[in-house]
């Protein structure tokens, strides 16, 4: 153990990207980079209304001619203040209201949450809990996945196919957490402690069925997508994140993993019970739109295989912690903050208890809004087009964003 | 977990003159933090990110808590003479603890995988002196959240270079996720007195008349 402090090396983060124009990344927002040629700057607002935002979202953009000098993004269009709402509810009450966030994946946001209170209570769910919260976890994995490669060939132009491919073999899933929990999108399954019901008559089978069709639709995915020399055109070399500037800004999840970073908190923390499971985490070389692409399809294929297992192994028992309480629920006072690698990137929950029923403080750290921090580094000197795929890559839900 | 000691003793010992403190946790989670004086909290947070033992290099997360003025009550064991005898006798002492906010940030090592420590940052107080240096320049994670945390708390970061609101819209005033926050008594563009908003109104009005 050494006590040498290496002198802070004197990187600005913002100069490690590939190539910037000048001025790119300055924190000074108020100076307007001048224009290199000799046309004048275009003020652009894109959205809140603008289809490829993925809902209300805005980027203030500064174009000279094609080029964008600047890109500011604007959120709070969805804001409802869902901290302050759960401040003013029960630790339960909130639950339901977690679906609401990432509306993709509502069964990892069950999770996330579920498993801060657990850390702030001390409560152990049972074993085939854990079992059943891997499975919908990864069912929610391949959901948002394949919803996000669908949206992404729409933003680049591909209207319709892909995108119809995806949400065909999304509906299958939805269908099983519908049977599951009731719901298709807004399951509210988990419970602390625990999960709310346990698995329908026929429902493993289903699953099976439904994860073994999956290899076959991705084959036809890649052989219809992977290798499309538009496809290629478009999103090799665009976008491209540096790790270190990724690790800095605290991107997670699949984007970061594209620009080469080994860190899966299914891994690092082993959560749950994934260190039963044999998985591999696929990483990227080059940090672009490509890579992003490549590594939620390699992902899918790594679900598929916890899945097979997980459907296999599933142990009879029962689902709830005998400590958990629904009503009366008070946790001692005390804070917790508990993460899961949640589709799109490290899923917090933070909570402070002041030992009344309501938590003290409440707090979402959202995945799609701090991997936004980089948006415009990664725009900077390209055109209006190519900042549709990177935003498109990024993954973004604004109910979460916004929350 | 240990780890909050050696760290504490670590950075104690790189950075002349910081005062740092363990904050308990009482919940079964058992992730204690450090709180960090304001006025060594840029050098502090360069430690934690340079240092070879520590390299917390990803700040995941980056929080604003709002503890406002209170009475805290305190078990202290006091000696005192009963019937002749002179023993200790737990008593609870009241206090009152000035309100102020505070940033927590949670920080990991993606090079080591270790992690949590969880930081502490308090303000002076809640209205003037709301002032904190801002940890963007250390992690650029944190530049959307300390603005989250200006927009709804209403804590200043010194440093941070683009700190505008975030959530609300800029013509907004009050910070919302304050304890203290007082909703308005309609929502409306224009608005209407109806029965709902008549009652908020008149509670609104009696609250500020009470004090």
């Amino acid at each position: 153990m050494s006590d040498a402090i290496i002198e802070p090396e004197v990187k600005e983060p913002e100069t490690q990207v590939v190539s910037p124009p000048e001025g790119a990344g300055e924190v000074n927002y108020t100076i307007l980079p001048k224009p290199d040629s000799s046309g004048e700057l275009l003020e652009v607002a894109m959205g809140p209304q603008h289809p490829s935002t993925h809902g209300v979202f805005r980027m203030d953009v500064v174009l000279d001619g094609e080029r964008i000098v600047k890109l500011k993004p604007v959120f709070g269009y969805l804001h409802r203040n869902h901290e302050k709402i759960a401040e003013n509810t029960t630790y339960l009450g909130s639950m339901p209201y977690t679906d609401r966030l990432d509306y993709l994946c509502s069964m990892t946001n069950n999770w996330g949450y579920a498993l801060s209170v657990e850390k702030l209570a001390g409560l152990q769910p049972p074993e085939r809990a854990e079992y059943l919260r891997i499975i919908t976890a990864e069912l929610t994995r391949l959901v948002n996945h394949t919803c996000l490669v669908g949206f992404l060939l729409q933003d680049m132009g591909a209207l319709g196919t892909p995108l119809m491919y995806a949400f065909r073999q999304r509906e299958l899933i939805l269908d099983l957490f519908e049977s599951l929990s009731g719901s298709r999108m807004m399951c509210n399954y988990m419970r602390f402690g625990g999960c709310r019901v346990d698995l329908p008559a026929g429902w493993l089978e289903q699953a099976k069925k439904v994860t073994n069709d999956f290899p076959r639709f991705f084959d036809e995915f890649e052989k219809l997508l992977s290798e499309n020399e538009i496809l290629v055109a478009r999103t090799q070399g665009v976008g491209v994140l540096t790790a270190d500037l990724a690790i800095n800004a605290g991107i997670t999840g699949p984007m970061l993993r594209a620009s080469g970073v080994n860190y899966d908190i299914r891994k690092v923390d082993k959560y749950g019970i994934y260190e039963r499971f044999n998985f591999r985490v696929p990483l990227g070389d080059h940090g672009d739109v490509f890579d992003r692409y490549m590594i939620r399809v390699l992902e899918m294929r790594e679900s598929l295989k916890i899945l097979g297992d997980a459907l296999r192994d599933i142990p009879a028992g029962p689902i709830m912690d005998p400590k958990a309480k629904i009503r009366g629920f008070r946790p001692k006072a005390g804070e917790a903050y508990g993460r899961i690698e949640g589709p799109k990137g490290e899923l917090g929950f933070y909570l402070i208890s002041d030992g009344s029923p309501n938590p003290y403080r409440y707090r979402v750290r959202p995945p799609s809004l701090i991997n936004l921090t980089l948006l415009e580094d990664m725009c900077l000197g390209l055109t209006v087009a190519d900042a549709v795929i990177i935003l498109g890559s990024v993954d973004i839900v604004l109910g979460e964003v916004d929350r | 977990m240990d780890l909050v000691e050696q760290v504490k003793s670590r950075v104690e010992a790189a950075i002349a003159g910081s005062r740092l403190e363990i904050v308990p946790n009482d919940s079964p989670s058992g992730q204690r933090s450090l709180l960090v004086d304001a006025e060594h909290g840029v050098a502090v947070a360069k430690f934690l990110r340079y240092d070879m033992e520590l390299r917390l290099d990803y700040c995941s997360n980056v929080t604003g808590v709002d503890w406002p003025e209170a009475e805290v009550s305190q078990k202290v064991k006091v000696k005192k003479v009963v019937e002749g005898v002179e023993k200790e006798v737990e008593e609870i002492k009241k206090t009152k603890r000035p309100g102020f906010l505070e940033a927590v940030y949670h920080l990991y090592s993606m090079e080591k995988k270790h992690g949590p420590v969880i930081i502490r940052m308090r303000t002076e107080d809640r209205a003037e002196r709301n002032h904190l240096p801002s940890l963007m320049p250390v992690w650029r994670s944190a530049e959307f959240q300390e603005r989250e945390i200006y927009d709804l708390y209403g804590i200043v970061f010194e440093g941070h270079g683009d700190l505008r609101r975030i959530l609300m819209w800029d013509e907004f005033k009050d910070h919302p996720m304050r304890k203290d926050y007082r909703e308005p008594d309609d929502y409306e563009y224009e608005p209407t007195p109806h029965d709902e908003v008549l009652e908020k109104a008149k509670q609104h009005a009696s609250q500020e008349a009470a004090p």
